[in-house]
């Protein structure tokens, strides 16, 4: 199947897994990821995989860690109160080197929140989607379109380094509607000599633990698990430049925000002030050396986020000190405008 | 089709139902005095009509929306003022029903008085989207539709097409797809909705053009 069709978000989350090989999906309902759970309720059924609305995400997150545990390509996603209660699991996950896919289509927070679109999980997703000492790939779409794409690269990167990974989208991203043209993924999923599958009498068993009751042989284990993100780190940044070339301030946005932030500089610019945007793709491994690349060409960084100022702290890290970096956000569900990032980047610009 | 006080616009979920009802809303104020639009959207709280009112409003027509509709409580209720808009008043109610059969269930709510105004209900189809890309696929989401209605579909909306990727190729590709629904459902095309610009460039001549303006779009081509 390769032609365009007009997918929502939420849809293409979806459909991109199943594309990818993923035919388990454990999920429960919340606004605004709903279409997620429902489309695969109506495409698993058909293809012989399993839909499986749980009792609670919870429930489902440790359906995730099971099913992933035996090897196989399975998913689950929510919305952010949804994510807080199934990251028991996730950093169970985390600690069992098993590979799964978490979706978050954001809505604002905290509690119970709202139902419109939001940035405000960056922190819960970079630093702490559980306890304990650990990373997830963190892939942020900003198009459907995309979508599919960071799908398979989620999936295929997760089994490459035995780490959960997450898509952190928002409420807008799910909700939209865009052309999209399906194509197969590049890669196969990975072999799995480690998974709980069955010895039959031919192998040791394998056992999917994340329990170490001796200190130092847990020490151990989260030891070798920082050395795979140090690679991770160093191989699997990844951000998009847009009107970078000879920028003079540099906004800094992901997702659906920075579709907003590049019509705002793409306008700025008609007002003669030089702007251009940083996108980063990755937010966990976040794309420092993107960001520490221009320090000596920007006068200022400005991130923009659907938040009170979360990823900003990052690109504070990568900037370490060199030009000041300004914040612009907007939070609780409200979506910034246009007009109001040009303003805030004109006002940068004087 | 015949001219009825009431008109639904039903369809498979994410065909455009919202985009198109809102154009016709403003077509039929050129020719009605008294136009209510009624949001019945009760399952998507993104992207509805009621997120338009203001430029509904403006041009002098009456909105209905649910009642926490552009608040951020995602609680399905109905308001009461469609059951007093639907005793009289209006000479042209247009109802822009949610998505699917779960989006049409509202409607079942008000099935008898519908019926008792008289209407026609018209289903809005595009091949585009991959749930409903064959017609035996959209003439199936049309059944379970009129079964949750309570309601029987008396038109078909050619709203086929592929967002800003939209052009006149998209539009004729679709006519097998719409005529050959239409043979399943033994129901008229009554309308063909395209965008202004692409029916002014390439002179459309197809019965049934309905030139639409999109309403419907993110924030950052506003």
């Amino acid at each position: 199947m390769s032609k365009r069709v007009l997918m929502k978000g939420n849809e293409a989350l979806a459909e991109a897994a199943i594309q990818a090989g993923c035919i388990h999906f454990f999920g429960y309902p919340i606004t605004p990821q709903t279409e997620v759970a429902a489309y695969m309720s109506k495409r698993l059924p058909k293809i012989g995989g399993v839909y499986l609305q749980a009792e609670s995400e919870l429930a489902a997150s440790n359906m995730l860690l099971g099913a992933a545990a035996s090897g196989i390509r399975a998913m689950t996603s929510s919305s952010s109160p949804g994510i807080s209660l199934k990251t028991e699991a996730i950093s169970y996950m985390a600690g069992s080197d098993v590979p799964a896919l978490i979706v978050n289509v954001q809505r604002g927070g905290p509690g119970l929140g709202g139902i419109q679109p939001s940035q405000a999980d960056y922190f819960q997703a970079t630093r702490a989607l559980g306890h304990g000492d650990f990373q997830v790939l963190v892939f942020a779409p900003a198009t459907v379109q995309e979508i599919m794409d960071l799908v398979y690269l989620a999936f295929d990167r997760a089994e490459e380094y035995r780490v959960p990974a997450m898509i952190l989208a928002d409420g807008m991203l799910g909700q939209m509607m865009e052309p999209v043209v399906i194509e197969k993924p590049q890669t196969s999923p990975h072999e799995k000599p480690w998974a709980a599958s069955g010895h039959q009498n031919k192998r040791r068993h394998n056992i999917i633990n994340s329990l170490y009751l001796q200190a130092e042989e847990l020490e151990n284990r989260v030891i070798e698990r920082y050395k795979r993100y140090e690679i991770i780190k160093e191989k699997e940044q990844r951000a998009e430049e847009y009107l970078m070339e000879d920028a003079e301030i540099a906004v800094v946005a992901y997702g659906a925000t920075s579709r907003i932030v590049k019509a705002a500089v793409k306008e700025a610019r008609e007002q003669g002030v030089k702007a251009g945007c940083i996108r980063p793709i990755t937010l966990w491994p976040y794309p420092t050396d993107t960001i520490a690349k221009y320090v000596n060409q920007v006068k200022c960084f400005l991130s923009v986020e659907m938040s009170m100022g979360q990823m900003v702290e990052d690109v504070r890290l990568a900037v370490n000190g060199a030009v000041p970096v300004e914040f612009y956000g907007r939070t609780g569900g409200v979506i910034p405008e246009p007009g109001e990032v040009l303003a805030k980047i004109m006002e940068l610009g004087r | 089709m015949e001219e009825k006080n009431i008109i639904i616009i039903c369809g498979h979920y994410g065909s455009g139902k919202t985009n198109f009802s809102i154009n016709l809303a403003l077509s039929e104020r050129r020719m009605y005095e008294k136009v209510l639009l009624i949001d019945m959207d009760i399952v998507n709280p993104y992207f509805r009509s009621s997120d338009y009112s203001s430029a509904l409003t403006e041009k002098g027509i009456d909105i209905i929306s649910p009642i926490y509709a552009g608040s951020t409580l995602d609680i399905p209720a109905l308001s009461p003022k469609i059951d007093a808009a639907l005793s009289g008043g209006y000479q042209k109610i247009i109802i822009d029903a949610g998505g699917d059969d779960a989006g049409a269930t509202a409607l079942g709510t008000f099935s008898s008085r519908i019926s008792g105004v008289g209407y026609n209900m018209l289903y809005v189809a595009n091949m585009y989207r991959p749930l409903a890309d064959t017609p035996e696929k959209a003439a199936q989401i049309l059944k379970e539709i009129e079964a949750a209605a309570r309601l029987k579909v008396t038109g078909i909306v050619n709203n086929s097409h592929l967002g800003e990727y939209t052009d006149i190729d998209t539009i004729n590709s679709s006519v097998n797809y719409i005529d050959k629904l239409s043979e399943l459902t033994g129901l008229p095309v009554v309308y063909t909705a395209v965008k202004r610009q692409i029916a002014d460039e390439s002179r459309l001549d197809i019965n049934g053009l309905f030139e639409i303006d999109i309403h419907v779009i993110p924030p950052w081509k506003e």
